[in-house]
């Protein structure tokens, strides 16, 4: 016990993360402050390999109830003769994985999908009541115990990432793993991402790699024509992803 | 498997807006239209349609009570729906529904109606005993004051309140069509022009309303119908729904002409999926056969017991239709992917909470209130049982 | 004053939506919660309650305190940044625990684990390492490759026989 406490306390980062971690701390690490994090995420569509980690991780973490998702991976398959009409699939979002392949003649790739976390999100715009928002270190949160349960928010979402919750009857998503990224650790998805195409990112961190990364590839967020400010960043994402 | 053609997003399979939202803004359009009907008489002094002006009301206040229900019935949590009272969201269409609807509720319409009555209320509050009189006692409010000074001002402060009202209905039934016309990830949903079909459609269904009402609680009295009365509401039925019909046609004629990125999905659901409720029923049996039946009362001398028989069933087909536009609008905007790359389908459950028991039972409340409504608050001048002195209008 | 004469009833009308205001401006100081509006149009504490919520994976940091040898390991073979927790799944109840090994994970099963990212698929990236099914039918992964550190020194004997197909994709 002594020997493992001690190791950690040579690892600044994570033993902050630890010890309120193991103190059951219920509210979020003392040197976290809301103003200094803007959090968004990168995802490499080159480096994802339909594994489905992400969405089984996410579930496990999150108690994602069955049959909804706070992220899934959708497998496109685009014909280069009808490049706008992709066949998408996402078998149970994913999480068992992908069948098998073996057409090298068309074109095939991945999409992991999860909330957004737009700046200028549809979705809490319309909330009636002010129980979902973005919080000031810029996560789209809903809040569990003031929630209506309208369903307006999932109809105002473009990217289909809210549902109702069919326990309690509230809007749920994807919240970033707040209760882990407020802790220093990073989310359940991309801890779990065995090849690294999802990335937790920070744009307030000057030292964030991703500010590296915007600068040297070819990035685009989903729908831009939505204008929502997504901050869900992809790599090399193909024009027929919808 | 799950109804579901092509790809839709994972969490879209199921809908989220059942037959309860469906009815939602159709009663709130019942309540709209009735209530512009009532104003023909008081604003624009179209003195033939007095003897609906009452029961306009009446019929505007029943289905208002019942308006908010089934949101109520819709929503996870019914016990915190007043949080839309105490922390209303500045930037959400939605969160206007509280304010609009008790602005309506009672700066308008039960303003409105007790104005018109207070001369019947403080007579029964002192002809009728036990509880029904102590009932009327408490709403003269403790003021008898009914001297043809008082009922003048009365007169003048109603006039007011009609004009006040009209865009109030307006705002009301708008706002309806705004919530779903400023949802930009929704392209069915998605057009400026939604709040504008919403109002006029509702007029068009509320003015059917109240002119079928008026025919079949006539005839339930065993009196004479007016039929002065009902041509004049069957003309303005006519250029209203011209109106509407236009500006329907505007939006669908945009769409087609414009084929966004979401056209090809669009069309092909209101081709399938769509068929039967939006080109059948809504625009061939909703929407042109009463148009043109109404065209043909317009243009033709027709013998009275035909027209009575024509405007029943134009005026019911239009009930019909408007139904079916707003179960397009808001069940048609949830069939088909955000993707727009599959479809997914609307199982309509019998009895559970948002099931079509309850829709069909809050389809009947209106009605239980209005007799209820008319019996404590007469809406026929020409009853001899009490004894009032007419009212003065 | 005669002109108000006859708006006594009017006024108490009026009368009733004041006192129907103050009644509502009383209820609605009791009941909006406090921390509503602290941050913005909502209530900042359902910040901090989101952010309280329990968990379940511990993090790749936690497990290496304890295991340095298997992350020593790995840190060196194609796995290094693989997590331990994507293969072996949640371990915070055995991080976190007094004595884990009450909470002994379960070891996985490389017949079926190893699958779920390395079967071939055309759908995957050209470069990932992928193995068809032909790839040594009926043996464990492990048998040949240690999981923490897959790639091996020297192909092993039975293979030069086989006419199986080696891994396909992937630097050398």
């Amino acid at each position: 016990m002594m020997n493992r406490r001690q190791i950690l306390i040579l690892l600044p980062a994570a033993a902050i993360a630890w010890k309120s971690v193991l103190a059951g701390t219920p509210e979020m690490s003392p040197n976290y402050k809301l103003s200094e994090h803007w959090w968004s995420m990168l995802i490499d569509i080159t480096k994802c390999i339909g594994c489905g980690n992400c969405v089984r991780a996410c579930s496990q973490e999150n108690n994602v109830p069955d049959g909804h998702f706070r992220t899934w991976v959708e497998r496109y398959h685009v014909n280069d003769e009808n490049m706008t009409e992709p066949v998408v699939i996402s078998p149970e979002g994913g999480i068992h994985g992908f069948p098998a392949t073996t057409d090298t003649s068309d074109k095939y790739f991945f999409v992991p999908k999860l909330c957004n976390h737009c700046a200028d999100s549809p979705c809490t715009q319309v909330c009636p009541v002010g129980a979902t928002f973005i919080s000031p270190d810029g996560v789209v949160m809903v809040d569990r115990t003031y929630c209506l349960g309208c369903a307006y928010c999932v109809q105002a979402c473009p990217y289909g990432c809210r549902y109702i919750h069919p326990e309690l009857e509230v809007a749920d998503k994807c919240d970033l793993c707040y209760h882990r990224i407020t802790q220093g650790l990073t989310t359940a998805c991309c801890e779990n991402c065995p090849t690294g195409a999802r990335q937790l990112a920070d744009l307030k961190d000057p030292k964030d790699p991703i500010h590296e990364f915007l600068r040297t590839h070819s990035v685009q967020v989903l729908k831009p024509q939505m204008a929502t400010g997504a901050k869900v960043f992809y790599n090399e994402l193909d024009g027929s992803v919808h | 498997m799950n109804g579901v053609e092509g790809f839709m997003y994972p969490n879209e399979i199921g809908l989220q807006w059942s037959i309860l939202i469906v009815l939602y803004p159709y009663i709130t359009g019942l309540v709209a239209g009735a209530f512009i009907l009532a104003s023909l008489v008081r604003i624009f002094r179209v003195e033939a349609v007095r003897p609906t002006y009452r029961l306009a009301l009446l019929t505007a206040l029943s289905f208002l009570l019942v308006a908010p229900l089934p949101l109520q019935l819709h929503l996870g949590h019914p016990e915190r729906s007043p949080e839309m009272y105490f922390t209303p969201h500045s930037t959400s269409a939605m969160a206007m529904f509280g304010y609009v609807y008790l602005w309506y509720l009672m700066a308008v319409l039960v303003f409105e109606i007790w104005l018109d009555y207070r001369a019947e209320i403080v007579h029964f509050s002192k002809t009728k005993k036990g509880l029904v009189g102590f009932i009327y006692k408490v709403m003269t409010l403790g003021s008898t004051n009914v001297s043809h000074k008082a009922l003048e001002l009365d007169e003048k402060i109603g006039w007011i309140v009609t004009l006040i009202g009209i865009p109030s209905a307006f705002i009301l039934h708008g706002y309806v069509g705004f919530i779903f016309g400023s949802i930009k990830a929704n392209p069915w949903w998605n057009s400026p022009l939604m709040p504008v079909v919403f109002i006029f459609s509702a007029m068009v269904s509320g003015i059917s309303a109240v002119m079928l009402l008026y025919m079949a609680t006539t005839k339930l009295r065993g009196l004479k119908i007016d039929i002065a009365c009902v041509d004049t509401i069957a003309m303005y039925l006519f250029y209203t729904f011209i109106i509407d019909f236009a500006v329907e046609s505007l939006d669908l004629i945009h769409r087609i002409y414009e084929a966004d990125e979401s056209f090809r999905s669009l069309n092909f659901m209101v081709h399938t999926k769509l068929y039967i409720p939006h080109i059948v029923i809504q625009i061939m049996l909703g929407t042109l056969t009463p148009l043109i039946l109404l065209a043909i009362t317009q243009l033709f001398k027709l013998p009275e017991f035909v027209r009575k028989r024509i405007y029943v069933i134009a005026g019911s087909l239009i009930m019909v239709g408007v139904f079916a536009m707003r179960w397009n609008v808001v069940i048609g905007g949830q069939l088909f992917s955000k993707s727009f790359l599959g479809y997914t389908t609307y199982k309509l459950a019998l009895v559970t909470k948002e099931g079509l028991l309850a829709a069909i039972a809050l389809c009947i409340l209106p009605f239980i209130f209005l007799y209820a409504l008319q019996h404590f608050l007469p809406p026929w001048p020409e009853k001899d049982n009490t004894g009032v002195p007419e009212a003065t209008h | 004053m005669s002109a108000f004469k006859n708006t006594g009833h009017l006024l108490r009308f009026a009368g009733l939506f004041v006192i129907a205001f103050f009644i509502f401006l009383i209820v609605r100081h009791f009941v909006v919660p406090k921390s509503f509006g602290e941050y913005g149009h909502y209530r900042g504490n359902a910040i901090k309650e989101d952010a309280a919520r329990p968990s379940y994976y511990a993090g790749h940091e936690a497990c290496e305190g304890c295991h340095s040898d298997v992350a020593d390991k790995k840190s060196h073979g194609k796995h290094a940044h693989v997590n331990c927790e994507a293969c072996h799944g949640p371990q915070l109840a055995h991080a976190s625990a007094d004595d884990p090994s009450k909470h002994k994970p379960v070891l996985p099963d490389t017949t079926v684990l190893c699958k779920q990212c390395h079967a071939a698929s055309a759908a995957k990236p050209k470069n990932f390492p992928q193995v068809g099914d032909d790839h040594m039918p009926g043996m464990a992964c492990k048998d040949c490759h240690n999981p923490h550190s897959p790639a091996m020194d020297q192909a092993p004997a039975e293979k030069t026989a086989s006419t199986s197909k080696a891994p396909q994709g992937g630097k050398k």
